[in-house]
């Protein structure tokens, strides 16, 4: 099936920088694509610029196969939907703000009641039709706004951090609402987040930028589970990266090089290939002491505790095992085996948690064999 | 005086409110669509004109009552049009005082917005048209606030409006002029009277425009 949208060669420079540089992007018919990024890495501008609202110094946008000239702007900005991080919504009712896209695109009063009616049930924000938009939480407010958006029945609908600035439950509960108006609806959707959870349950397709340039894109599962790059797997919350080389392969069973230490894995490379090895952190399992039962994990190895990090829920535990393994435990855990820096542990991991990123011959790093 | 209105009171009031509520109005013509240019508009020269409709805002009445007279008197530029000593130069002198405080606080008022509003509004298929629409009436209260501002400049003002009018009776004399004319005289009573119907004419169309402006605060 054709692209729905597609973005070739896109630079957009400001104060003289580089922000954004993307040689191709294209956004499927009906699916999801979500880009993630940390804060300043571009994805705002680059949702800008597909949703044509930013126009870049070079590069052209493709909608339907047919690029966007300087005079379609108004056209395209007609078909489809915008959803920001602040709601932006006008010193009006609710009912007034849904219908405000309507009446730009000449909507007869009739069939703008209907529409609005329909997405303001939809969102559940029915009974706040006549309030005034300044009274309404953040929760309610994002709601009209996605109504707002969606009433304009668009082919595309952009959305930039819709939900980042609510509070967890109900965050929580418009992500899931959302998911299953995008499910019933079948919209082409483009949507913004730093968040790694909200770009897996969301995402048909993830798209990772970093510095302005897109570095992976695919399946979620695929790219939170194989990162292109250390960067990408660094921002994927891959604690663990440490360069080593391949030297054994046998039947898709890899034995790697790091410093003194054998790591086993599964993936298609070559003996000699230099790799960076990424592990998870609650991929790995921290054992008190060093006299393990027998286990399926290929993975086993000791040393003492280097660092402790506290993070929400989880601690971080970092052991020197001849590389440094970051594993994240919970806190109940960490009392109970009573962690504390210098004390000597051992981390196990099976085979198939370690992602192998290949890198260039010449480049050597700390963790190479000597 | 007060209690019993004379005709000659009652026509100076009336000259008054007719001449700067034109002003006002033309002024809103000019500064409205000038403020949202300079506000929302990226052009190389913009920060020179918003440095121009600044010192506007500050410019002493006596100075543009001077160039207004050097320019429509008789043997001046534009003398052949007779303007001189009638209403009509009262108006010029009083919008180009107040045009630029409405100016100015159009652009000030445009630009306190949030700027991810005008992004939002054309991401709902908003044209330019319709974008400036509603960023006016998203600022529809100081926008009515830089209204009550031109008003009162104009309204309130004597020296300009004394140059280029001449305080004629019956053409071109209005309050402020007749205040300054009865105390120049030493007649107190009179100018106290016109002072007083001065400042309720200025406190009634505020009333007015401040009561329209928090009605739709709260609307």
């Amino acid at each position: 099936m054709n692209d729905v949208l597609e973005l070739q060669d896109a630079v957009v420079q400001r104060n003289g920088r580089e922000i954004l540089n993307v040689e191709h992007l294209a956004v499927r018919p009906g699916e999801v694509l979500t880009i993630i990024g940390p804060n300043g890495a571009g994805k705002s501008t680059l949702l800008l610029v597909l949703a044509r609202l930013l126009l870049p110094d070079e590069g052209r946008l493709l909608f339907e196969g047919r690029t966007l000239g300087r005079g379609d702007g108004l056209a395209y900005r007609r078909k489809i939907g915008l959803v920001l991080q602040a709601p932006m919504l006008l010193n009006a009712s609710v009912y007034d703000n849904v219908v405000t896209g309507l009446r730009f695109h000449g909507i007869s009063k009739a069939e703008q009641s209907q529409r609005a009616g329909l997405w303001l049930e939809q969102l559940h924000i029915g009974h706040l039709s006549g309030q005034r938009a300044g009274s309404l939480s953040g929760g309610e407010a994002q709601r009209v706004s996605l109504a707002r958006a969606f009433a304009l029945d668009p082919e595309i609908v952009f959305l930039d951090e819709p939900f980042s600035g609510l509070d967890t439950p109900t965050r929580t509960r418009l992500l899931e609402e959302f998911q299953l108006l995008l499910a019933n609806t079948g919209k082409t959707t483009v949507f913004v987040t730093h968040d790694m959870n909200e770009a897996l349950f969301l995402g048909d397709r993830v798209a990772v930028i970093l510095n302005g340039k897109i570095h992976q894109i695919g399946a979620p599962d695929k790219v939170f589970a194989a990162p292109a790059s250390p960067e990408v797997a660094a921002f994927l919350g891959v604690d663990t990266t440490v360069a080593g080389v391949v030297i054994t392969v046998e039947n898709g069973h890899v034995v790697v090089a790091v410093n003194d230490q054998h790591v086993e894995a599964l993936a298609d490379v070559r003996p000699g290939r230099p790799v960076m090895v990424c592990l998870r952190p609650e991929d790995i399992t921290l054992w008190d002491g060093e006299d393990l039962p027998a286990s399926s994990a290929r993975n086993r190895f000791s040393g003492p505790i280097t660092k402790i990090v506290p993070r929400g829920p989880l601690v971080y535990v970092e052991v020197d095992c001849g590389f440094a393994v970051s594993a994240a435990i919970t806190r109940a855990s960490a009392r109970e085996m009573a962690l504390e820096k210098g004390k000597r542990v051992t981390v196990t991991f099976k085979a198939s948690a370690v992602h192998l990123i290949p890198r260039q011959e010449a480049e050597a790093l700390p963790g190479d064999p000597a | 005086m007060l209690l019993n209105l004379n005709p000659e009171v009652l026509e100076i009031t009336l000259l008054s409110l007719k001449l700067s509520g034109i002003a006002t109005l033309i002024s809103l013509f000019i500064g409205l669509p000038l403020g949202t240019v300079l506000a929302l508009g990226l052009f190389p020269t913009r920060r020179f004109w918003l440095s121009i409709v600044n010192t506007g805002m500050a410019l002493p009445p006596v100075v543009v009552g001077l160039s207004i007279s050097i320019l429509l008197w008789r043997s001046g530029p534009l003398g052949s049009l007779g303007l001189i000593y009638t209403p009509a130069a009262i108006v010029i002198a009083q919008v180009v005082i107040a045009a630029p405080v409405v100016t100015g606080l159009t652009v000030a008022a445009l630009q306190n917005q949030d700027p991810r509003l005008q992004t939002q509004l054309y991401g709902l298929g908003a044209s330019r048209i319709q974008m400036i629409w509603l960023l006016w009436k998203e600022a529809r209260l100081p926008l009515l606030a830089a209204l009550m501002a031109g008003f009162g400049a104009v309204i309130s003002e004597v020296g300009a409006v004394m140059m280029v009018g001449g305080n004629l009776l019956g053409q071109t004399r209005v309050l402020t002029t007749s205040i300054v004319m009865e105390t120049g005289r030493g007649q107190f009573a009179p100018a106290i009277a016109l002072g007083v119907i001065l400042l309720l004419l200025a406190f009634l169309v505020n009333l007015v425009l401040t009561w329209v402006q928090q009605r739709s605060a709260h609307k």
